[in-house]
């Protein structure tokens, strides 16, 4: 009996975490659609997730696009298929890695970042004070974040699609002999916009789970500077795994059986 | 700041009847009366962790109690909800323990936020005002464009009381104003929040364990132990209570009821 009193315990702490998690969202949600809306700290936020995000998305995306291209090479060379790296590479970005790795790196950069904030306010009663000037904490932290997220994202994983293209053309181009126009005509031969369009999605799916989580850990974080660097993790940690667990359904969602 | 509690036909500024609030098993209000009259200042002193400011964030709406009322101006604002509470917790101004002054922001953006976001103020007159308040607590208009971590601990007291002081608030909370500053400091805030109190004609109600604190600020003061008021009374009074908990307090012994109940 003594074995399962821990699992239940466990359980149960999970779906109560789980619940306020779903109910921290709702409301947030919630706060977006009503006004007052701070124009300008949407402005901010989105320079702050998404321009500053730039360089470190770029150079993911350049890596991975010229990594994607050697890799499929050697692969399909065995093949004799080589014809087709131009398509794996592009389809290959658009769909997947330009969004996972653009939402990873973004989950890494901001979803601490705006953990470590909140919650800093958190522990030094800034959010009490939010709310004892008339401010809702929530229409004035956490809204402006989560819109920003979800609307850059999508941009930055578009600027990915290109750079990680341009990744594998140079290479191919450079170190496996390509032709340039022939390589270029292939990438855009079985480039349909559903593929692109998935990725978009998968990045406004992905904008919203970072910076929701970023908020949720750093708004109910406790206990001083162990708090704070503990929400950060969490918010990194969470972020990630629901970005996988994301992509997965997504993709299942377009393309399943 | 002894201005009698004027008794012109109008009722309490706050009234809490019965406050209780418990987090989890632990209960730590247990039952509070407490009456603040208008234009009086209440001091509320206590040991640490006996709900001092559990008890303002009940007031302020941050926290809801388990039960008991709380009225301002007659109106029990546990009974209401989004805007009209809004409106009763809008009459208090707060100070924090630790400032809380919001570190993105400047100086004077802090001392206006109120304004801006209660009344959508245009930004050079609430600027000025800002600037007014400032001035007020003895802080020159260069200061205004610095931001808050620039600033000494002194100093980030006195933003954080103009800013709680900035819309004029007919109500002004104090959270341990004097923790953390070294005595001389410490009365320069104690007679900065006399100043201020009178300037608005505000009621005050202030939780500290600085005695010293408490005898310069107070008309009244309450004790609170173990969740409840165990002595209330005037100020000038506080060292002829008679009572047991109040003198272990402000004498500062380790031995007495307080000691005893820590031990159980």
């Amino acid at each position: 009996m003594n074995i399962l009193a821990p699992i239940g315990r466990v359980f149960i702490g999970f779906l109560v975490a789980t619940g306020r998690l779903v109910a921290f969202a709702a409301v947030s949600v919630s706060h977006c659609l009503r006004p007052p809306i701070y124009g300008r700290s949407i402005g901010r936020q989105m320079i702050q997730i998404g321009y500053f995000s730039l360089p470190v998305v770029g150079l993911t995306a350049i890596f991975t696009g010229m990594v994607l291209a050697l890799q499929s090479y050697t692969g399909f060379a065995r093949l004799n298929a080589e014809s087709a790296i131009a398509t794996v590479v592009v389809l290959t970005m658009t769909r997947e890695l330009g969004p996972v790795l653009a939402g990873l790196m973004v989950a890494g950069r901001v979803g601490a970042a705006i953990a470590a904030e909140i919650g800093t306010m958190r522990v030094t009663e800034q959010i009490d004070a939010l709310s004892t000037l008339s401010t809702d904490p929530y229409k004035y932290l956490i809204v402006p974040r989560l819109i920003a997220g979800v609307t850059t994202l999508p941009l930055l994983v578009l600027v990915a699609d290109v750079i990680g293209v341009f990744g594998g053309y140079v290479v191919s181009v450079h170190s496996l002999d390509f032709n340039a126009a022939n390589y270029l005509k292939l990438t855009w031969q079985f480039l349909e916009p559903l593929d692109v369009i998935t990725g978009l999605v998968k990045a406004a799916v992905f904008g919203f789970l970072v910076t929701l989580m970023g908020c949720y850990h750093g708004f109910h974080s406790r206990g001083g500077a162990q708090g704070v660097g503990a929400a950060a993790t969490n918010a990194v940690v969470s972020a990630s795994v629901l970005i996988l667990a994301a992509n997965y359904m997504i993709t299942t969602a377009f393309f399943g059986a | 700041m002894n201005a009698p509690n004027d008794e012109t036909g109008t009722g309490p500024k706050i009234e809490l009847r019965g406050l209780k609030k418990s987090f989890g098993a632990k209960t730590v209000l247990d039952g509070i009366d407490l009456t603040v009259g208008t234009g009086e200042s209440v001091v509320v002193i206590g040991g640490s962790g006996t709900g001092k400011s559990v008890m303002l964030k009940c007031i302020l709406g941050l926290l809801w109690p388990d039960a008991g009322s709380i009225r301002i101006d007659g109106a029990d604002v546990t009974a209401l909800t989004g805007r009209a509470r809004q409106a009763h917790t809008e009459k208090i101004g707060m100070l924090f323990q630790s400032g809380a002054l919001f570190d993105s922001l400047k100086v004077w953006e802090n001392v206006a936020f109120a304004l801006r976001s209660r009344s959508a103020m245009p930004k050079q007159q609430a600027r000025d005002v800002a600037l007014a308040k400032l001035a007020q607590v003895g802080l020159a208009a260069d200061v205004a464009e610095l931001s808050p971590s620039e600033l000494s601990g002194g100093m980030q007291k006195r933003v954080a009381l103009a800013r709680a002081v900035a819309t004029d608030p007919e109500i002004v909370f104090f959270d341990e104003p004097t923790a953390g500053l070294d005595p001389i400091l410490g009365d320069i805030i104690n007679r900065l929040i006399v100043d201020c109190v009178r300037h608005l004609g505000a009621s005050a109600v202030s939780i500290t364990h600085d005695m010293a604190s408490a005898r310069r600020i107070a008309d009244r003061i309450a004790m609170l132990h173990d969740g409840r008021i165990v002595w209330e009374g005037p100020a000038g009074e506080i060292d002829s209570s008679g009572n047991a908990f109040v003198d272990q307090f402000i004498h500062g012994r380790a031995e007495g009821p307080i000691g005893m109940a820590v031990r159980r």
